[in-house]
Order: C-alpha cells, then structure tokens, then sequence
C-alpha cells in the first residue's frame, strides 16, 4: 500500500506533467529515515550495549548524537523530517533544473545520478545514519511495542487512510485547472508558456507535492517493514516506481495503484520461484508494457469495453 | 520565466491581467518607422515603415524574402530592429520590451504550424489560455465565472466550433485547429493579431469560412494577415500592403495595388 501511495505520486509528475523522474526512491528512503531515526531513539537502552545511543554509534565509538539526530527522541519532529526534508530537497533541486529548462532523458539521468550520489553517501559510516545496515532491531513506536498485532493493525489502518487521503487529493488536483495546466505542460510547454503560464512555477509544486508524499510513504513503510537501509537508495529502485506507473497506464490514478500492486506481486512471486531472474522479468515487463501496452493496464481495460 | 515577470512589473507597469496601457487615441494601433533588420549583411528589412489603424483589416503580400515574416518577428520582439522604431499605440516602445512582455501587452501571433493542447478539449484549451491570473496557486483554486464562461461560449461561436467543445482538440480536422489557435488567441484579448499564412493547408470551404472570422473580427480587433493565396486576399482585402526586398512598394486597395505598374512588375505580373 506504502507502494500504491509512491505509484500515484510518480503518476503526478510523470503521467500528468511528463516529467520522468528517476529519482523517487531517494524521496522515499529519505522519509523513511526521518521516521527510521524517531524509531532508533525510541530504542532506548533495550539495545543490546545497554547505551543511550544506538548500536551502531556505540560500534564506531561515538559518545553524542551528532547534529543530524537533534530533537529525533520526538515524534513531531520527526515527522517534521519526513515532510521537510524530501520537499525541500526537491524544491531546491528542482528549481535548478526546470529553471536551467533540463527537461525530458536528461532530467531523468540527472535525478538518477541524485539517488546514486545519496545513496554512496549514506553508504558511508561517516554520515551518521548506520552505513550500509541503515537502522532496524526497531522496539516501539509512540510507546507501543511494534511487533504486537493490535500496533501492526495501527499501521495498517494509517497506511490505508494516507492511501485514500493521497488518491482525493490527487483526484481533486487533477481535476483542477491546475491539472489541466500540468497536463498543458506535458503536451505544448511552450504553448503554455505562451499562454503566460510560468511552467517553472508549475513544475515545481508538482515535483515537491510529488516529493513529499513519498516522504511520508516511507514513513509509513519502514515501521511495518522494520528495516531502512540506503539499498532503497538504489537507481534500481526509482526506475522500479517508473515501471509501476508504465505497467497501470500513465496519466490514470487507479491505474498507478494497480500497476504497484501488480508488479509487486509479480516480484514476490518471481523471487520466490526464481529469484536471480526477477530484474530481467522486470526489464521484459517494462519492454512488453511498452511495445504493446503503452497506455498500460487501464489502456487495455478501456479497449475491452 | 521568473526574470521575465518581474520584468514585467517593473518596465511599463502593465502586469498578468492588466489589459496594458495602450494609448491608441491617435487611431493607429501600430507604427513601424524606418525598421532597417540586416543578417550578414542581408537587409532583410530596409526603412520598413508602416502604421495600421484600430481595427483594421490588413494584408500584406509579397514575394519570397520580401520580409514579411521579419516584419512580424520584429514586432514581436523575436527579433531586433538595427535601426528605426516600433511603436505599439502612442506610448509602447516595443523595442524595449521582450516577447513574453509584448504578448503581454496585446499582440497575438499565430504561427504557421498550429499549436494547441492535442490532449484537452476543445473548450478547456480556450480556457487554458483565458486571460486570468496564471500563477499557481489562484489556478489551483480557479473556478469559472459565468462570465467566463460566456466569454468562452462566444469565442466558441466566433470560431464556429460551439458544436466540438467537447471534442478532443488532436481529432480536429486541420483547419479547425487552425480555428481553434486563432480561438486561444482572441481569448487573451489581444489589441493587434498577427496572422501569419492563416489558410494555409485549408480546404475551400474552410478558407471561406476564416475570411469570413476575420471579417468578423476587425473592428474590435486589428488584424495584419500575411497570406500567398491571392483567391483569398482579395476577398476579406481592405487595404492591401506590399513588400518588396524589405520596403514597402504598394499600398492600397486590391484594384489599386493590382494596377500599380511596379507590382505587377514585381509580383503579380510574373
């Protein structure tokens, strides 16, 4: 579900404003961070050196939490982290790269190069964010033990009304003149620009939305999956949420979702019954979607009626 | 883009919506003097005057490389005049201001080729480029007026595709698209449209039916048309100007300029 969240937030920059982004996975990652630090201090001393720090801090050796870590013991600023630090980044980066008119391959080659230039970083022990095993071994949330069923069905329940909440909001923006806009953009952006439309300006609401709503996707996911580590970094990953959105139909919202679900039940299968085989059954997926299904799922589901 | 917009505020005051401070009380609309544009060397343009009065109807014909479509450039700020000025009513130096601020300011141009939101429908393409507030979060929010919405359902009418609002602009036939970009333009209210080569690729039927919108249309609009098809200059033709190697050679009505010896020399009597 935390998937389907990603899959409509890819779908309104990519499907909607023909902006492929190649870099959601760091969006993602990074709001799982935000939430995987409030669940590392909520650790405690249960940790196995008995430390207020968590163990990888005490592994390397460190007396204090470095300054990445103020106020993380809190869950409002964590959840602070998660919205702000995706938004701002993509605020940030985007208006650089809109303004510099980076458009098409060349703006999905250089958020890829993003994600991989992040993920190296939090590879690195030096960073402060538990090198290459990232955060787990997490104990509670808000107090609750995480593992017990009635807080995994607290979880669920939140995931499930993010899910909802996103989808009206997404419905209602693209139903807008404001999605008409994005759409404008996507077909003739200089006509839209004639028109006196900045599309600078629209571009970048629409990436940082983008960017903030798998923030808190992550959020949602590391508690229930119980591990964040900068793997989820990877370029993998991100071209992953592309295919998502490629395989449900672009430019549809229930198509995104079901694109989600759809592939991720093919990786579940495929990894179990195959499993060195699933990034070229995921390659293939993406060459057959495109070659014959280029509007995807709900293209297909349209033509039958 | 960002540069461009507060460009806007700060040179001549007239910002998104503002209908522009255009002072047209002389009658003319407006003025070209002595443009002299010249590439390597080339004058394409050579003391290029001409004034067109509000609401006129002009044509302006000419060989190949006769400059009109420099013409055009020029005062729509693609291009910069060498020497000479242009004046868009009294007060509007056109040479100071940059594409975006003239289209501001109420010059509409249609390219050859049409552009419009191949996607949208008919009726949410002339919406999208409805003279309103365009940044981003009064679209957000943005809901028709009525009187919006009338204004949209009179252009509809104008351009004679009331019966295809809801049609996806990309089925259009050809000339409807063409229609349909003259449509987006008169929904910025502009002062002055320029037309480059309006009909061309149109079906007869079609051709008859733009002369007849562009008939329509002067007189609360000025309109420059550049056109090669002669059938149709002389049926929507008031005022006829014609350029030759950057100059104007001609002006008048279509008997007069016919009978002028040096345009028959030049151009109608090949």
């Amino acid at each position: 579900m935390c998937y389907a969240i990603v899959a409509i937030a890819m779908d309104l920059v990519w499907g909607y404003t023909g902006i492929l982004s190649l870099g959601h996975g760091l969006f993602f990652a990074l709001g799982g961070y935000g939430m995987g630090m409030y669940l590392m201090r909520q650790i405690g001393r249960a940790g196995q050196y008995q430390s207020d720090l968590p163990d990888f801090m005490v592994f390397l050796d460190w007396k204090e939490f470095p300054w990445q870590w103020w106020n993380t013991d809190q869950f409002w600023w964590a959840l602070l982290l998660v919205v702000f630090v995706p938004g701002l980044l993509a605020l940030v980066f985007g208006f650089f790269a809109f303004r510099s008119r980076v458009k098409g391959v060349y703006f999905s080659i250089i958020t890829q190069a993003l994600t991989f230039a992040a993920m190296l970083l939090f590879f690195r022990n030096a960073t402060g964010f538990g090198g290459n095993n990232g955060f787990t071994d997490f104990k509670s949330i808000l107090g609750l033990p995480i593992t017990t069923p009635e807080t995994r069905m607290m979880l669920f329940t939140s995931t499930a009304f993010t899910l909802i909440a996103t989808l009206l909001l997404a419905r209602w923006i693209v139903a807008s003149k404001f999605g008409r806009v994005l759409t404008a953009i996507r077909d003739a952006e200089t006509r839209a620009a004639f028109c006196g439309y900045n599309t600078v300006h629209y571009k970048l609401a629409i990436f940082t939305l983008s960017a903030v709503i798998c923030g808190i996707a992550g959020a949602l996911y590391v508690p229930q999956v119980g591990i964040i580590n900068p793997s989820e970094m990877s370029p993998a990953n991100s071209i992953e949420i592309a295919i998502w959105v490629a395989v449900g139909g672009r430019g549809t919202l229930t198509g995104a979702i079901l694109g989600a679900g759809l592939v991720n039940y093919a990786k579940s299968f495929f990894t179990q019954a195959f499993p060195e085989y699933w990034l070229y059954a995921l390659g293939l997926i993406f060459i057959l979607v495109t070659l014959f299904l280029p509007q995807g799922v709900m293209g297909l589901l349209r033509k039958k009626k | 883009m960002t540069n461009n917009a507060a460009a806007v505020n700060e040179g001549g005051g007239f910002g998104h919506i503002a209908t522009g401070d255009l002072d047209a009380t002389h009658g003319v609309v407006l003025y070209l003097e002595d443009i002299s544009v010249s590439f390597d060397g080339f004058k394409a343009l050579n003391k290029l005057s001409l004034s067109i009065d509000v609401g006129e109807l002009r044509c302006v014909i000419g060989p190949n490389g006769a400059g009109k479509t420099t013409m055009m450039d020029v005062i729509t700020g693609k291009t910069r005049a060498d020497e000479g000025s242009a004046f868009f009513g009294q007060t509007i130096d056109l040479a100071r201001l940059s594409e975006a601020q003239i289209a501001h300011a109420g010059i509409g141009r249609k390219f050859q080729r049409p552009t419009i939101f191949e996607y949208h429908n008919v009726f949410e393409n002339l919406e999208l480029s409805m003279k309103a507030d365009k940044r981003v979060r009064k679209t957000l929010f943005s809901v028709l007026s009525s009187s919006e919405k009338d204004s949209i359902a009179e252009t509809l009418k104008q351009i004679r595709l009331n019966d295809s609002a809801d049609r996806v602009a990309g089925l259009l036939s050809h000339g409807q698209k063409q229609w349909l970009e003259i449509g987006m333009l008169l929904m910025q209210e502009p002062r002055l449209l320029l037309l480059d080569e309006p009909v061309a690729g149109m079906s007869d039927e079609e051709t008859e039916r733009t002369g007849e919108l562009f008939l329509s249309l002067a007189g609360k609009h000025s309109l420059v048309v550049v056109e090669h098809d002669m059938a149709f200059i002389e049926k929507i033709a008031r005022k006829i100007t014609v350029l030759h190697e950057g100059s104007v050679l001609a002006e008048g009505s279509m008997s007069q300029v016919q009978n002028d010896p040096k345009v028959i020399e030049v151009y109608l009597g090949r």
